[in-house]
């Protein structure tokens, strides 16, 4: 009906080559990062920007960079919440240690020690892969946590490991109220997500694609594993970096490294697997799944309960979460093993041929 | 491929549409129109996960009183509405509950985390909330400083005055303080911002009399014990001190027991010292000691009694009656009665039998004075010794005991001890004003605080 290309004619190799090659998908994506911009800060209350949308935007950047590693360049890692830990402990550092640091620079500069790391536990991919890199990985999550616990440096000889920032302040712009925060975050995640598309359309994405499909071939044709696979690494641990260094600044204000034990890391690949391997928009959808769903549950069941005028106790409440939330990704895994992103392209392709969609 | 934020913007369309829709399915008294606004009050509590256990008796408790308050005919007239939410011990979770139910009833008067890691994420929002954050026994020690933590109110206790305690105990034990050198204290803790609090203190300490700290961190959620006993029996320490919670307490008993550690030297912090740490252990866990924080088990208590004629025998009662009376239920009962005290006294200042926001909330809380026929009055005659708060002092009583284990029940086995000034004071003084440079916070004058 409205989703319909006839009489649209691509005239330059640009048009044809741009990300949203169809009208509609672009004017719909610019209307909806403006209604994000615009909108929501109107519409929605602090709840709701506190507990759920500052939460959703920043593990989306997380999942974002796990999916840049895991769905495009298929070095499976669960090693992602370590490298949050290192980008939000780096920030801090450099915004304490260093005087007259802005927290953005700091931020940023968190996610390029998370890169340098990432570099590094990235080496044995170039020798192991699939679940034994899983495997390596590991070490990562493992060595980060002892890290961040045990050395005193770190944590700024804080006496329980905890450690905490003021406010962040962006030239003159004091980020403190849900509003700001939200929009602070909102800002970084579309800068990132259209540099990610744009990487992955790119060259090196293609490299990364070439090594996941088959390593040996891409090598045959010319892509350097190391080059790739290391480069893989760097950029999918600075976006996890950037993500943890936000989360600790601005979601939690004050954090110790149990935020970002292994139990993050799982979360994020399952968000990549869930949502859509390879698939920016799944990472999307996969936030939306592991951090909303838990939390939608929880509040709806005790409404459920009431319309059958049942007293439902908080400790049933929640295991009946965990229990529907379980039978949902095992759902969602069989009827859809590529993704929640897929069964939307498969929608998009359905409604392009509407009204008859074969 | 595309449709970036279409995912994430509809659900959250969705949500609050869901969300807003009138969630108020709150527990307890719904208090008549015609009345005072109820004040509310949050439950974070846990009956799920690996600290259920514990957690629950303290909700229990904790709910009960207030039951109990309302029967009493509540604050001068205004009745207490709560409602639960489950955090199952985990900070993210813990956060949105607190948001979720922070605007509630027209707002929480006081939030009461029961988690160390929920704390530090509530300290930061409190301020700009002013809602105050009681943490009854735990929390960062260095929040007794109201100047620097307007908003936390670690009252009765916190990990430092309770370590120090300790090392007054085992000196008395072994003759005086002089008599320490040389000796050897293992610390066994829940390697987690709770676990470490008491570190600072021990180490304090341990210049101080030149006695040894032996660290050894158990992970979350501390059943993997093995290595940490084994390196116990190679160092015989003289003594141990247990920082555990939930599951890992009852499991380094059992490992203290196999490997043949006397329980008698052993020494829980008063999160390690209750029922369902020793229960299951039974009589191998006989002679196993833990701080009281004032109060131990009290089934004689006159206000159990109370509870369980005005809230259990109708049938309104939280959770098992058998558990009535326990350690844990009795510390979630101490904590309801501080904050319901807390609005008692603001509400001395504010007018008898009004409605009190956060920020009188807080005034309440520094102007707290249970002497003991206040405490007699309440039914915690022999529970607890006076408190009294001040804008400096967030504390308000640094006296505990110890009790033991005698396979059955808990009793104490020593007189009151008190945390000592000199000691503890510039700790609070050093690492609060570190805190407020850190955030860049000025603190709070006498002035200020009188408003």
């Amino acid at each position: 009906m409205f989703y319909r290309e006839n009489g649209q004619f691509k005239t330059t190799y640009q048009s044809d080559q741009q990300i949203f090659p169809i009208p509609q998908d672009r004017w719909i994506i610019l209307g909806i990062v403006a209604f994000a911009f615009l909108g929501i800060p109107l519409l929605v209350d602090e709840y709701l920007f506190r507990a759920i949308l500052i939460p959703f935007l920043i593990l989306s950047l997380a999942a974002l960079g796990v999916n840049i590693l895991v769905g495009y360049c298929g070095q499976i890692t669960l090693g992602a919440g370590a490298f949050m830990a290192v980008g939000a402990y780096a920030a801090y550092n450099f915004l304490i240690r260093v005087s007259g640091m802005p927290a953005l620079g700091a931020i940023l500069l968190g996610g390029l020690t998370a890169a340098a790391v990432g570099i590094v536990f990235g080496i044995p991919s170039l020798r192991v892969r699939g679940l034994y890199l899983a495997v390596a990985t590991l070490a990562a999550q493992f060595f980060c946590d002892w890290a961040f616990l045990r050395v005193k440096w770190f944590t700024n000889d804080s006496s329980s490991g905890s450690v905490s920032v003021a406010d962040i302040n962006l030239l003159g712009w004091t980020i403190d109220s849900p509003t700001d925060k939200y929009l602070f975050c909102l800002g970084i995640l579309v800068v990132f997500s259209l540099a990610a598309k744009n990487l992955v359309r790119g060259s090196i994405g293609r490299q990364w694609m070439a090594i996941r499909d088959m390593d040996v071939a891409a090598t045959v044709i010319g892509i350097r594993p190391m080059y790739a696979k290391l480069s893989a690494f760097a950029v999918s641990s600075f976006y996890v970096g950037v993500a943890g260094a936000l989360w600790g600044f601005v979601h939690l204000g004050s954090w110790e490294p149990a935020a970002f034990s292994i139990d993050r890391s799982f979360q994020l690949l399952f968000m990549v697997i869930i949502g859509g391997m390879g698939s920016i928009v799944g990472s999307f959808f996969g936030a939306a799944f592991i951090v909303i769903l838990p939390i939608f549950l929880n509040q709806m069941l005790p409404l459920v309960g009431d319309l059958f005028a049942l007293e439902v106790s908080i400790a049933l409440v929640s295991h009946v979460e965990i229990m529907i939330f379980g039978a949902l990704i095992v759902f969602f895994l069989i009827v859809e093993p590529h993704g929640i992103a897929r069964l939307w392209s498969t929608g998009r392709e359905k409604l392009r041929l509407w009204p008859f969609p074969h | 491929m595309n449709m970036h934020k279409l995912a994430g913007v509809a659900a959250a369309i969705g949500l609050s549409a869901a969300l807003a829709a009138p969630a108020a399915y709150a527990q307890g008294a719904k208090a008549p129109k015609a009345e005072a606004q109820a004040q509310f009050f949050p439950v974070l509590a846990y009956r799920t996960g690996a600290y259920a256990p514990n957690g629950a008796p303290w909700a229990n408790g904790f709910i009960d009183y207030m039951k109990l308050t309302n029967a009493r005919g509540g604050i001068n007239g205004v009745k207490l509405l709560w409602e639960e939410c489950e955090t199952g011990y985990a900070t993210d979770r813990g956060v949105e509950c607190y948001e979720r139910l922070k605007g509630k009833h027209g707002g929480a008067t006081a939030v009461q985390p029961l988690s160390t890691g929920i704390t530090f994420a509530l300290t930061e929002k409190a301020p700009g909330d002013k809602i105050p954050v009681i943490t009854a026994g735990y929390g960062r020690s260095e929040s007794q400083n109201g100047a620097v933590f307007g908003w936390n109110f670690p009252l009765i206790g916190t990990y430092w005055m309770g370590a120090d305690v300790l090392v007054q105990h085992i000196a008395k034990k072994e003759g005086g303080f002089d008599k320490l050198k040389g000796k050897k204290i293992a610390l066994v803790y829940h390697d987690s911002p709770y676990g470490k609090e008491p570190i600072a203190l021990l180490q304090e300490r341990a210049k101080m009399h030149g006695f040894s700290v032996q660290l050894l961190p158990v992970a979350h959620p501390g059943v993997e014990q093995k290595a940490t006993w084994l390196q116990i029996r190679q160092n015989k320490p003289d003594y141990v001190f247990l920082w555990g919670w939930g599951v890992m307490n009852s499991t380094s008993i059992k490992e203290a027991q196999a490997t043949g550690y006397p329980r008698e030297k052993m020494y829980g912090v008063w999160w390690s010292g209750a029922e369902p740490d020793v229960k299951d252990v039974g009589e191998g866990a006989k002679g196993y000691n833990a701080l009281a924080m004032q109060h131990g088990a009290e089934p004689n208590a006159k206000v159990i009694k109370d509870v369980l004629s005005m809230v259990h025998a109708k049938g309104q009662g939280t959770g098992p009656k058998e558990e009535v009376g326990q350690v844990l239920y009795m510390r979630g009962l101490i904590s309801a009665m501080l904050q319901v005290e807390g609005v008692r006294a603001a509400q001395g200042r504010y007018g008898k039998g009004k409605w009190i926001n956060g920020e009188q909330m807080r005034w309440g809380l520094e102007n707290i004075n249970l002497d003991q026929k206040a405490l007699d009055d309440l039914g915690f005659a022999g529970v607890m010794r006076p408190v009294q708060t001040s804008c400096l002092d967030h504390m308000g009583s640094a006296w505990a005991r110890i009790h033991t284990w005698d396979g059955k029940k808990w009793n104490f086995t020593s007189d009151w001890y008190q945390g000592d000034e000199k000691v503890l004071r510039p700790m609070v003084m050093l690492a609060s004003g570190r805190y407020a440079e850190e955030k860049k916070i000025k603190p709070r004058t006498p002035e200020d605080c009188k408003k």
